[in-house]
């Protein structure tokens, strides 16, 4: 038997919980020890992902890595596993970041410390496990398992307004997602009248031929899901709370890891399990795609708070990705998969950046801060480089998405990437404008005057960052490459599915449910 | 089926002896004496279990009354399981609250056999008899604190409208006597059968009643008024008694009368279930958010979790069914285990059942909050915990037999009570502590039964297969 690579992923980070749950941490006496088991639990899983992607077959479209074991027979319900491309990448991607976010905490989280470093893990567990996970079943016991620990997180060692945010934002996330275990219940139903024998298989499921009407339900139920958690205008509201009153280490993985999961959602379940109900909607994510780029960037122009300003530009920038999926071509998938690794490291990066001025001064307003450049150089270039990678400059990680979304969104109906290009320029405004209010100028604040640079645990958290922006911006190839085949397949899956339908009429109950969009988005 | 002369009643038979001999020792006893009255319970309970495990797969039937099948047996075993979990988490209540440790074991014991006599019934009349049985047994532990205002109240009106919904009950049983000349739940599922092109209004009006007295019982929506009171007047324990196992009980009952002897008329009941449930889920949900008294916010989830089970009477498929079970067990280790922690939270002087009694418990005793926190997420169905495989369980079942607005009005709504149950999870863990903070003392039997509820609660929730299977093969024998 070959070694189970991925439930490995799983099991590390649920291993290192217990580990951490039997350690006595009366008054905070092991703080220490328990942020070192953390950080080195956390950094295995990275170098398990590390050895996932050196093993990866990069030309095949299929599932890797798979493991399949009976869980709930009666039901055709698997402990079934396997990565792609795109589950690979976001997968390295979450193994990155949680040992960043855990490093992050080493100045901020005082107390409670094992009780933190445990919620961390389990989201990693949980967050890895729904991007593995091949079946409807385990899937969903992923996605909102990964609700708890969040809550806690947030909950617990947010700022002021935290138990609203908490709140909030697990009550969004389950309203959304409950609608989806109806459609996949439904899903295993039909599958049951089709074939005799109830399955949650991915593969099995995408075989099947759902009618039209239903496709149309089940999509919709499928893609509220994702869309809250994108999240795609108009569900948004949850995010700037959740973000705000996160503490650091939430925050960065909040946007770096958990927004991919709704778009990963619509790009693995929705769009390939609903194909002519996804043509027929993309139309309607292209448009609320396009207002969210365009809202995302002008109500963060005028925010006070920076870490505002940050979540409101993810609402931003996940409305390039969602745009990229709702192209439906190849430019605009491997755009949107690239863009979510992007989005991960820059805006994780800002959040962090943000969280050590926020430890130093204990405020995020922009107001309060001015002439930073003098005090803290090299703070100051690092944030440069990571806002510089935020807003596309060529060479660095955020450029190569968008180009190829906006691309891929041109092939599709031009006025799509008219309207969302502007959304790149005005991205440039608002991050610059602050990056200029904050650091450049005279030191207004006399409390600014002496704040320490960055020391050598902040530049452990920050360096990796710096260099991945880079490093994806410079050599894309090798981060689009292992992705391709995958994406391909998925474009094929849904050309095959229009090519067969085309003539046919509009699905659903009715036909005008996409107003103002060209129906042609292909 | 096999007619054995007693075999079936056996299970019952050993709850019996235990409860006499609890009234012995009680009766016998010197005054400054403390026998362990409740290891007695144990070992009748204990044996109970055994002996349903015993007489698995064999089908015994007793005086035409009593049928040992898959199904009661399995009913009887959540029973039997939350009366042991029950007596496990007594101790303190009774020692704190002063109450006659005798006299409490013996009657809770008795009621248990009216429980488990009730699960097994395939008679209208042994169905009355154990549901008597049953309902005086739980009337008298309601009221056991007489000195305390609140406890009479609750037993009072519960004990009013339980005998009112008993008179529903009993006159649905003479209607059908009168129709078919017989109470034995085969006889009139044949004539159902045999007459359901041609309803006639005493046809309906039978079913009405005996709908009215099962609603009751398990709280459904109108039928829940007593519910709130009952529960926030009782001990504490005796409301996750009631909660559970006379749920369990009232609902293996209920699922036999309807699903077998009344399936034939299933187009005239199903709507008006459908209307029960969608009312008992949205009432049950909406009005616990605005408890801030953790009974009462229990109670109020108790009648939204009857709404769910409610949905899987209405699918009437295997899935329902076997759900019905499964849930049924679920909820038994999940309220129980909370409702453990509100009695180790309770001290001489004050029940400490009020939301903010619950404020930064994690500071304090974090074991205690995380267990709540795992018993609260149970109930609000949250994977990886039991209460989800629950959920998709019975509301897969709503969906297999067409009823998507059900599923959905009922995963809605489970939402919206995770927002209540969440607020207890805010209090303890987001809160600042109190001034003078919950210090609960927790002895060694009531921490093991939390323990044990936890274990279920993960085992249940990741591996349910075992038990899934287990439900799903005891509704094959008999419907």
């Amino acid at each position: 038997m070959t070694f189970p690579i991925l439930s490995s992923l799983v099991i590390v980070p649920v291993a290192a919980c217990v580990l951490l749950l039997l350690v006595g941490n009366r008054d905070e006496a092991r703080a220490g020890l328990i942020r070192w088991v953390a950080l080195g639990a956390s950094l295995l899983v990275f170098a398990l992902t590390l050895l996932l992607w050196a093993r990866f077959d990069a030309s095949s479209a299929d599932f890797q890595f798979v493991e399949r074991v009976p869980w709930i027979p009666a039901f055709g319900i698997d402990y079934h596993v396997g990565a792609d491309g795109i589950s690979l990448l976001l997968v390295v991607m979450t193994g990155f970041l949680t040992p960043i976010a855990l490093l992050s905490s080493w100045g901020s989280i005082e107390r409670k410390v094992k009780e933190f470093s445990i919620f961390i893990l389990a989201l990693e567990a949980a967050m890895i496990g729904v991007f593995i996970a091949l079946d409807l079943f385990l899937f969903y016991v992923f996605w909102d398992a990964m609700l708890i620990p969040m809550y806690f997180l947030i909950g617990i060692w947010g700022y002021e307004r935290r138990i609203y945010a908490a709140v909030k934002f697990i009550l969004y996330t389950m309203a959304g997602s409950v609608l989806m275990l109806v459609a996949i219940l439904g899903l295993a139903w039909i599958h049951q009248q089709t074939t005799g024998a109830y399955s949650f298989d991915l593969l099995a499921l995408g075989a099947l031929q759902v009618p039209a009407g239903t496709q149309f339900w089940f999509f919709l139920a499928f893609a509220l899901a994702f869309a809250i958690k994108v999240p795609l205008f108009p569900f948004h509201t949850w995010l700037p709370d959740a973000h705000v009153e996160a503490p650091t280490a939430g925050s960065i993985i909040l946007a770096g890891v958990l927004l991919k999961m709704g778009t990963y959602g619509l790009i693995r379940f929705a769009f390939p399990l609903f194909p002519e109900a996804a043509a027929y909607f993309a139309p309607l994510l292209g448009v609320l795609a396009v207002i969210g780029i365009i809202y995302g960037a002008l109500v963060a122009m005028v925010q006070p708070d920076m870490k505002k300003l940050v979540a409101y530009s993810s609402v931003s920038h996940l409305g390039f990705v969602v745009l990229g999926i709702a192209a439906m071509n190849l430019q605009g998938l491997q755009g949107a998969v690239f863009q979510m690794l992007a989005h991960g490291v820059s805006t994780g990066g800002l959040f962090l950046l943000v969280g050590m001025l926020s430890d130093r001064r204990h405020t995020r307003l922009i107001a309060e801060f001015g002439g930073l450049k003098s005090v803290m150089p090299r703070l100051t270039a690092v944030f440069l480089i990571i806002t510089l990678a935020s807003i596309g400059l060529p060479t660095l990680n955020g450029f190569i998405g968008e180009f190829l979304i906006l691309l891929g969104a041109f092939a599709a109906d031009w006025r799509f990437a008219a309207f969302a290009a502007t959304g790149v320029i005005l991205s440039a405004v608002y991050m610059l404008w602050m990056v200029q209010r904050v650091y450049y100028g005279p030191v207004t604040n006399e409390k600014n005057a002496n704040l320490p640079d960055l020391t050598p645990r902040e530049w452990a958290a920050a360096a990796p960052l710096v260099a991945a922006a880079i490093l994806m911006g410079v050599a894309p190839t090798l981060f689009l490459k292992p992705a391709e085949p995958a994406v391909t397949r998925i474009v094929q899956q849904l050309e095959q599915v229009h090519r067969v339908a085309a003539p046919a009429p509009p699905i659903g109950p009715s036909a005008d449910a996409a107003p103002g969009a060209s129906r042609d988005l292909r | 089926m096999t007619d054995s002369w007693f075999a079936a009643l056996i299970p019952a038979a050993c709850v019996t002896a235990a409860a006499l001999a609890a009234m012995v020792v009680e009766a016998f006893r010197d005054r400054h004496e403390h026998p362990p009255i409740g290891l007695l319970g144990t070992i009748g309970l204990v044996a109970a279990l055994a002996a349903c495990v015993v007489l698995w797969d064999r089908n015994q039937v007793s005086f035409g009354m009593i049928q040992a099948d898959n199904f009661g047996l399995f009913a009887s075993m959540i029973v039997l399981v939350a009366a042991l979990l029950t007596v496990a988490l007594s101790a303190p209540a009774i020692e704190r609250e002063r109450l006659p440790a005798g006299d409490y074991y013996a009657v809770m014991l008795f009621a248990v056999v009216g429980m488990v006599l009730m699960a097994m019934a395939i008679d209208l009349l042994m169905i009355f008899l154990a549901l008597e049985i049953l309902s005086i047994g739980v009337y008298v532990l309601t009221g056991m604190r007489r000195d305390r205002v609140a406890s009479s109240e609750g037993a009072f009106k519960y004990f009013l409208l339980g005998a009112f919904s008993s008179a529903f009950f009993l006159y649905g049983v003479a209607l059908t006597y009168v129709l078919t000349g017989t109470t034995r739940l085969d006889r009139i599922g044949a004539y159902m059968a045999a007459e359901a092109m041609n309803t006639t209004p005493l046809m309906l009006i039978a079913l009405a009643m005996l709908l009215v007295g099962f609603a009751f019982k398990i709280s459904a929506v109108p039928f829940h008024m007593w519910t709130p009171d009952a529960y926030e007047g009782a001990p504490a324990i005796v409301t996750g008694f009631m909660s559970t196992a006379v749920k369990a009980a009232a609902f293996a009952a209920f699922v036999r009368v309807f699903l077998s002897a009344l399936e034939p008329l299933q187009g005239d009941w199903a709507p008006v279930l459908w209307v029960i449930a969608m009312l008992t889920m949205i009432l049950g949900t909406v009005v616990g958010v605005a408890q801030s008294n953790l009974k009462r916010m229990l109670a109020y989830s108790s009648i939204a979790h009857a709404g769910y089970l409610l949905v899987g009477l209405i699918a009437a498929n295997e899935v329902g069914k076997a759900g019905i079970l499964f849930y049924l067990l679920v909820y038994a280790v999940s309220n129980l285990g909370a409702f453990g922690v509100i009695v180790l939270m309770a001290t001489r002087e004050s029940p400490r059942d009020e939301l903010g009694d619950y404020t930064g418990l994690w500071h304090v005793r974090p074991g205690l909050a995380a267990l709540m926190t795992v018993f609260l997420l149970s109930l609000g169905g949250l994977p990886p915990t039991a209460g989800f495989v629950a959920k998709w369980y019975v509301f897969s079942a709503a969906v297999r037999a067409g009823y998507y607005e059900l599923a959905i009005v009922g995963l809605l709504t489970s939402v919206v009570s995770v927002f209540f149950y969440l607020r207890v999870v805010v209090m303890m863990y987001m809160a600042e502590p109190a001034a003078q903070p919950a210090r609960p003392a927790a002895g060694v039997l009531a921490m093991s039964a939390l323990a044990v509820s936890t274990a279920a609660v993960f085992y249940l929730g990741i591996l349910p297969t075992r038990v899934l299977d287990l439900a799903a093969a005891s509704v094959g024998t008999i419907f």
